[in-house]
């Protein structure tokens, strides 16, 4: 890892009703790297992203941008910092190009500079042919594309992305990965995105920490923390009402066995072999099996291994955390 | 985009930030046209309607006043000289006295002798209000729809933000002022002797000073709410106690004490006297400087409460 570019020690956010947002939490990330917050919806991920974009002030703890403390330090991190919120916030009303000037304006960008720069991110995001239309006419991709232009008009060094793909279809997803990994792979940029799909932290994240209630729980490149699991997930049912597990965990190159409900989670090392054992030794003793899966670990094993809870069990139904999110917003106060 | 460019380059300034968020809010307000004619829309029925309406110098007229062609006054009513019996007067002669009565009366009440000219200049104050609030209230949209989290991760000056706010509000009440005085002199507003097109930038510079003062104030409250339902009801709330207990619409000085003792402190009332003095009224130097002198001290109180109370809300 090259120079650190963000350090947060300890960063803790209680706000004012005594909820405890964020809980203690540590890390750093290195230049040119690609760091994700992993967690579900209230999980404190955006309100750890705001404390480090200088929108929230910490109640405890320290965080450097660059070097520069976001709380005392504030308006130096603004200047090296980019910031893709969750939401559209661009102006309605005003067209694309003028939303990008404005934000130059507001970063104090040169007036020449300001024009050429935002014709050529308008020409990286692919919005060239709308720039002169008003935001209130474009699709929720091109103002996701838009809100990353906006975010790039002062050349970050480091850039903030607060759940960069949420709610966007599968092909705008796609190429949104697409603009992130271009952003590190040309400019070296360092990003900092929050997300709780699992799929785009594996596919776009050096390193993610894995956020549960305000605390992180693990951190680690995805392929690190997978392999950290030990090996791939056999899950076996079967038919009789009889505790298995030491018939199970005898079997060769069986490395763990947890039993959870009418059925058996477990870790082996070489599963595509491990499983017709464990079919076998069961079958020999008269049990019939009734289910077999067998899976590659993937993230959501891995949060499920350090919070025993699967992530998609934690996601809500739509009402509920737009619910959620708003009781959020109004505890930020903002 | 060729490379990551030096954080040097970035020079945020107060005058730049104030400027492009100014901007911002006049093209969007140049963009909704319909919007803007609505706001004029109103008061000009107000004035158009009301103003023309209650003819209140027409009471004094020698038809209203039904007097039979003969008079008789009886003697006991007749101090000078004594002994008289009584007299008879010309009925029609007397009416017309009465009616050439009418403009002192008009003049010793209003300054001016058409009622139309006095309201006139009080719709122009209610539209300085109302736009002023009205324009302070887009704060809560701002921070609803995100824009001000955006504008708050950007090195802007906090400043910026609260003054392209009230900049933006007294523009807008200037803007109207202008057109609502316009279309109140093709309606027959009388000008007085006394005023000059220099007069205009007097009357620009008291509806600059309320304005401030006011949407300073009413800025740090919207900051603060969540909904746009309660700004909104405020200014509902707020608009027409403010016009009436003010001399808008009628002379104070004929109002009942308790009503003259909050007109006094009404700022309204300064702001409506400060334009008349420079349109219709023969100016009168004195009061016109108390009028600025009490505006001056509103506008420099209220925007010191307000502008550190909003600084508050964004830097904590």
């Amino acid at each position: 890892m090259a120079g650190e570019v963000i350090r947060a020690e300890n960063l803790t956010k209680v706000f004012n009703r005594g909820l405890v947002a964020v809980d203690h939490v540590s890390f750093s990330v290195g230049e040119g790297e690609v760091f994700g917050l992993l967690g579900p919806n209230g999980a404190g991920k955006t309100t750890t992203i705001n404390m480090l974009i200088t929108a929230l002030k910490p109640t405890e703890g320290t965080a450097t941008v660059l070097g520069y403390d976001v709380v005392k330090q504030a308006n130096e991190v603004r200047k090296v910092i980019g910031v893709v919120p969750q939401e559209y916030t661009a102006d309605e009303d005003l067209t694309g190009y003028e939303n990008i000037i404005l934000c130059a304006d507001l970063y104090g960008i040169p007036r020449d500079v300001a024009r050429r720069r935002a014709l050529e991110l308008l020409e990286l995001v692919e919005l060239t042919d709308f720039k002169d239309k008003r935001v209130e006419t474009y699709s929720g991709g091109m103002r996701r594309r838009l809100e990353l232009a906006c975010g790039l008009i002062n050349r970050p060094k480091v850039l903030f992305l607060d759940e960069p793909t949420l709610g966007l279809d599968v092909q705008t997803r796609a190429a949104t990965w697409e603009y992130i990994r271009r952003l590190k792979r040309e400019y070296g940029m360092t990003i900092f995105m929050t997300t709780h799909y699992l799929e785009e932290a594996d596919a776009l994240c050096d390193r993610v920490a894995i956020m549960d209630r305000g605390k992180i729980v693990v951190t680690g490149a995805p392929s690190e923390l997978k392999d950290g699991l030990g090996g791939d997930v056999i899950t076996v049912a079967i038919k009789e009402d009889v505790d298995v597990t030491s018939i199970i965990s005898s079997v060769e190159s069986v490395k763990d066995v947890r039993k959870e409900g009418g059925t058996y989670r477990i870790k082996a090392e070489d599963g595509e072999a491990t499983a017709p054992l464990i079919m076998e030794a069961l079958r020999r003793r008269g049990y019939t099996v009734t289910r077999l899966s067998l899976a590659k670990p993937t993230l959501n094993e891995v949060y499920l291994e350090y919070t025993g809870r699967a992530i998609r069990d934690v996601e809500e139904s739509k009402e509920s955390f737009i619910a959620r999110r708003m009781t959020l917003r109004r505890a930020r106060g903002r | 985009m060729s490379g990551t460019g030096a954080a040097g380059e970035c020079r945020p300034s107060l005058a730049r930030g104030l400027w492009a968020l100014t901007y911002r809010e006049l093209k969007k307000w140049l963009k909704d046209p319909v919007t803007l004619v609505m706001f004029v829309l109103q008061p000009l029925i107000w004035m158009g309607l009301l103003g023309k309406s209650l003819n209140i110098g027409g009471l004094f007229s020698a038809n209203i006043i039904s007097l039979p062609p003969q008079v008789p006054i009886p003697g006991d009513a007749i101090l000078h000289p004594p002994g008289l019996q009584g007299v008879v007067l010309n009925g029609e002669a007397l009416a017309r006295m009465f009616a050439d009565m009418g403009p002192g009366i008009m003049k010793g009440a209003f300054g001016v002798a058409d009622y139309f000219s006095f309201m006139a200049v009080g719709i122009v104050s209610m539209i300085v209000v109302t736009t002023t609030m009205f324009s302070g209230m887009s704060i809560v949209w701002d921070r609803r729809l995100g824009f001000l989290d955006k504008v708050m991760s950007t090195p802007v000056s906090r400043a910026a933000i609260i003054f392209a706010k009230i900049l933006n509000a007294t523009l807008r009440a200037m803007f109207q002022a202008t057109v609502i005085l316009a279309l109140a002199y093709l309606l027959g507003l009388q000008l007085s002797p006394t005023f000059t097109p220099l007069n205009l930038l007097g009357v620009y510079a008291a509806i600059f000073l309320l304005s401030v003062g006011l949407s300073s104030i009413f800025i740090a409250f919207s900051i603060r709410s969540t909904r746009i339902e309660r700004p909104m009801h405020f200014v509902g709330l707020i608009t027409m106690p403010l016009m009436f207990s003010s001399n808008a619409f009628f002379p104070t000085r004929l109002m009942p004490s308790w009503m003259q003792a909050v007109a006094s402190v009404n700022p309204l009332t300064y702001l409506t006297d400060a334009i008349r003095q420079l349109t219709i009224l023969p100016l009168d130097a004195t009061a016109l400087l108390w009028d600025f002198t009490y505006l001056g001290l509103f506008a420099a109180a209220l925007a010191t409460i307000g502008i550190v109370l909003s600084w508050r809300c964004l830097t904590r």
